[in-house]
């Protein structure tokens, strides 16, 4: 839920334009894009519209740690983040990728230690971090994988210890460039519940994802982008139902494409049946199946 | 003809993955798998190209153990996609690697060039031919190491997640690429959380669950709503057209196309 507009924005990108090193090509053009405390906001396009290169933006990853040339403003909080020290930066803006090998840091021993990392580098007291690492693990019901090793974790459980690893961190900002691409329905339902919590604490969210149905419901606004540059920006429902949404190469989500489908030959589907399924799976607890290399 | 006997598997660390699988898959069919993560299906597939041995069971391919069938003649039968295409892609330029496995089948001059490139035509991946792989993005890496599949021109093809990270048109290509294998009479067997792909693009469901075959059938049979219950013990949903045609009283409507038909034909 977005907080009172006068609050003053946790994310302001002002601007911006972004090359990679070694590229001419713009990838991101003259983008503007501010979030609230609190607001989730979803990122779509098709591949290579600049989904995941506005996510390093963001992130305050790019140019900071892959190179490139950046003109225009990022601040978080006010504060713009160029020049800023990657731990400075880390102990207010979080990134969860696509592949969570990628994020793994390869020197824990088990998922505890790996998700207690981040907040161990932040400073934190001892107490405070286990209580946190605690917390983020059963938030995602991952608690039963706490003494496994993070390098031998199924896809889906590898992305749930990421972005455990970064609930327990608390950052201000979050960033997910495809946060639930590995997980099963369940996880992907785990991880909405967690980020729409973690919003409700006043953190601003922003999330790359293709899975438009993930996305209705979970985001208070929806911004598309098309070749670097912003082609639509509004409230989640608009936008969703908006055609403009196809022709920047994004699917509809389901309820959306039943109804416009329906509509074309003269036909309407009552739209209460067309309302997601909301909580899945049997109401007993639920540990994530204690499955091998599955 | 794949056919899996009582198959089970377990980890060295002790999880017992699968548990007693038996499964007869026809030549031509598309099968897609489902199950949560953590449900057996990475580790079923792994058995059909040998990547993983039996604990008990058997596994057979046209009547054969795949135990006694040397690694590189299954590899000629049997394709496999991995879920995460940086554990398959090594070579620095897209066209080589696309060209590593059918090189290895022994395909050369105008014949190995005439499968990469027809592999590369598939995904959409002809224009970055001399690209460094790692140049492309995660969803273009996905459709390479597609590619370097389909360009081997095994009878078997298996996917693993295959539209995982795919925007609408990478989508609609991975259906094109099973509808155009199966017409072509080869075996398509996915993994898929995707449960619409599964349900437009698939003849047949195996649902999986703490490594046993808990449902099997048409997309309509094992989308129906008798089998919801089956499904939620899994943490798997059904297509929102499947349960809105059950909704609105129209039967079984596993795809999109069908609820509309189904609808249409109601009213009149």
């Amino acid at each position: 839920m977005a907080s009172s507009p006068a609050a003053p924005p946790t994310l302001a990108i002002r601007g911006v334009s972004y090359r990679y090193p070694g590229y001419a090509r713009l990838v991101l053009e003259e983008l503007d894009l501010e979030i609230a405390p609190g607001e989730i906001v979803g990122l779509v396009g098709a591949n290579e519209s600049g989904k995941s290169t506005l996510c390093l933006v963001a992130a305050g990853l790019a140019p900071a740690s892959i190179g490139g040339t950046l003109t225009g403003d990022v601040a978080v909080d006010g504060q713009p983040t160029a020049g800023r020290a990657t731990h400075d930066l880390a102990a207010s803006v979080g990134l969860v990728f696509q592949d969570p090998n990628t994020q793994r840091s390869g020197v824990t021993a088990t998922v505890f230690e790996e998700v207690a990392l981040g907040s161990v580098n932040l400073g934190r007291p001892v107490t405070e971090t286990v209580a946190r690492t605690r917390a983020a693990l059963a938030t995602l019901r991952i608690e039963s994988l706490a003494d496994r090793d993070p390098a031998r974790l199924s896809g889906g459980q590898a992305q749930l210890v990421a972005v455990a690893s970064i609930l327990a961190m608390g950052p201000r900002l979050l960033v997910l460039d495809e946060p639930t691409a590995q997980l099963d329905p369940e996880g992907t339902r785990l991880v909405g519940a967690a980020l729409r919590e973690l919003a409700g604490t006043g953190t601003a969210l922003l999330i790359a994802e293709h899975k438009t149905n993930l996305l209705d419901g979970l985001c208070d606004r929806i911004v598309g982008l098309e070749a670097g540059r912003i082609a639509l920006d509004g409230p989640a429902a608009a936008i969703l139902e908006d055609p403009a949404l196809r022709a920047i190469g994004v699917e509809p989500p389901a309820r959306v494409r039943l109804a416009q489908a329906a509509a074309e030959r003269g036909l309407a589907i009552p739209a209460d049946a067309l309302v997601a399924a909301g909580t899945i799976g049997p109401t007993s607890a639920h540990g994530v199946a204690a499955g091998g290399e599955a | 003809m794949i056919e899996l006997r009582g198959l089970v598997h377990v980890y060295p660390g002790g999880t017992r993955a699968l548990d007693g699988v038996d499964l007869r898959i026809p030549d031509g069919e598309r099968l897609a798998i489902v199950g949560q993560n953590g449900s057996g299906k990475s580790t079923l597939v792994k058995h059909l190209n040998g990547l993983l041995r039996p604990t008990e069971g058997a596994v057979l391919l046209d009547g054969e153990p795949t135990d006694t069938i040397r690694v590189a003649h299954l590899a000629a039968r049997v394709g496999l996609a991995f879920q995460d295409p940086d554990r398959q892609i090594f070579a620095g330029k897209v066209r080589t690697e696309v060209a590593y496995g059918p090189r290895n089948l022994g395909r050369r001059g105008s014949e190995l060039a005439g499968a990469v490139d027809a592999a590369l035509l598939a995904v959409g991946l002809d224009g970055a031919a001399d690209q460094n792989p790692y140049d492309l993005g995660y969803s273009r890496r996905k459709l390479l190491a597609l590619a370097s599949i389909l360009a081997m021109g095994t009878p078997i093809v298996i996917l693993d997640e295959p539209t995982t990270g795919q925007d609408a048109a990478g989508i609609e290509r991975v259906r094109r690429i099973v509808e155009d294998l199966g017409a072509a009479g080869r075996t398509v067997i996915a993994i898929s959380h995707d449960m619409r792909f599964v349900a437009e693009s698939f003849e047949r469901v195996v649902v999986m669950g703490a490594g046993r075959v808990l449902l099997d059938g048409t997309p309509a049979e094992v989308f129906a709503e008798p089998a919801w219950p089956t499904l939620a013990d899994t943490y798997l949903e059904p297509p929102l057209a499947a349960r809105a045609g059950a909704r609105l009283g129209l039967g079984a409507t596993p795809s999109e196309a069908s609820l509309i038909e189904a609808l249409a034909a109601r009213a009149g």
